[in-house]
């Protein structure tokens, strides 16, 4: 009884979900979501990343240079 | 050149780019069809042609010095900012390629700024290439200053001069308003401003740590 109630409710829960798809053309895409919020958050995830890098690479420097005393 | 070695501006530096990262996501922008919420790159897109624009500048400051006093610091400090200001450069170039991507639909779409940008790029490049080519150090200096001295120029008309003059996608060419006309009330000012002068801090401040440790790499090489 109660798996079937269950089942019952994952079949209604698919078709609510299914009857509010939007009826623009607007392809699925998380990056255009929420006002396209995830491009500034990339961006700044590529600065970081960036920045990262080139911190590794100064300090690699420094080490060669502690090396060498 | 005492300043370097202080560490007030770096605090400020830090503060300032904290502080964007705040109010360049909370505050209200304009809302603007096919940008959306994209339009908040500009506190983080731009301040990277800023900060990119302050190392070269200072590079081709101590170019000129070079030249004029012949003192081996000063083309070290040249080079290590050219090295930081590629840096800045590429990050730039990646993030405009991301936004591109959202707002004009391809990462590169051979738009004049872009195109001219890559080129500019290739340019700098070019710069480290001769200078690694030359074995003799008065002679590298030399050429090398010199030719960083005409690189800048040619960068700046190349980025941000002719594309303006044709037909661009980028904001503030050929027809095309640049935000500052976008933004009336100029609430987008109080995050962008921060931005800017936080982020060229910051890449001189990577731009004097390299400086510091090739003074020594350059006094190890000396005794030995």
């Amino acid at each position: 009884m109660k798996k079937a109630f269950i089942f019952i409710l994952f079949l209604l829960s698919f078709v609510s979900a299914f009857a509010q798809q939007p009826n623009q053309v607007e392809m699925a895409d998380a990056f255009r979501s929420s006002g396209k919020i995830y491009v500034v958050i990339a961006t700044i995830v590529i600065i970081f990343i960036g920045l990262a890098i080139y911190l590794f690479s100064i300090d690699r420097r420094l080490k060669k240079l502690e090396k060498e005393k | 050149m005492k300043f370097i070695y202080q560490t007030w501006w770096k605090v400020i530096a830090v503060v300032l780019i904290l502080s964007t990262l705040i109010t360049g996501l909370l505050l209200p922008v304009p809302k603007l069809p096919i940008l959306h919420e994209t339009i908040r790159n500009l506190y983080f897109h731009v301040p990277m042609w800023m900060g990119m624009l302050s190392v070269l500048s200072i590079s081709v400051f101590f170019s000129i010095r070079y030249l004029n006093k012949g003192k081996e610091e000063d083309d070290m400090a040249a080079v290590e900012c050219v090295n930081t200001g590629l840096m800045f450069y590429a990050l730039g170039l990646v993030t405009g390629m991301l936004w591109a991507k959202y707002t004009w639909g391809e990462f590169w779409s051979g738009d004049p700024k872009q195109d001219s940008a890559a080129i500019a790029f290739l340019l700098y490049c070019a710069y480290l290439v001769l200078r690694n080519s030359i074995d003799e150090e008065q002679k590298r200096a030399k050429i090398s200053a010199i030719y960083n001295i005409f690189a800048f120029p040619i960068m700046v008309v190349l980025i941000f001069v002719l594309p303006r003059l044709t037909d661009s996608l980028h904001p503030g060419s050929g027809g095309n308003p640049a935000f500052g006309r976008y933004d009336l009330d100029n609430g987008m000012k109080v995050a962008f401003y921060p931005a800017m002068l936080g982020w060229s801090f910051l890449a001189i401040w990577i731009a004097t740590l390299r400086y510091r440790i090739r003074l020594i790499e350059n006094k190890r090489n000396n005794i030995s």
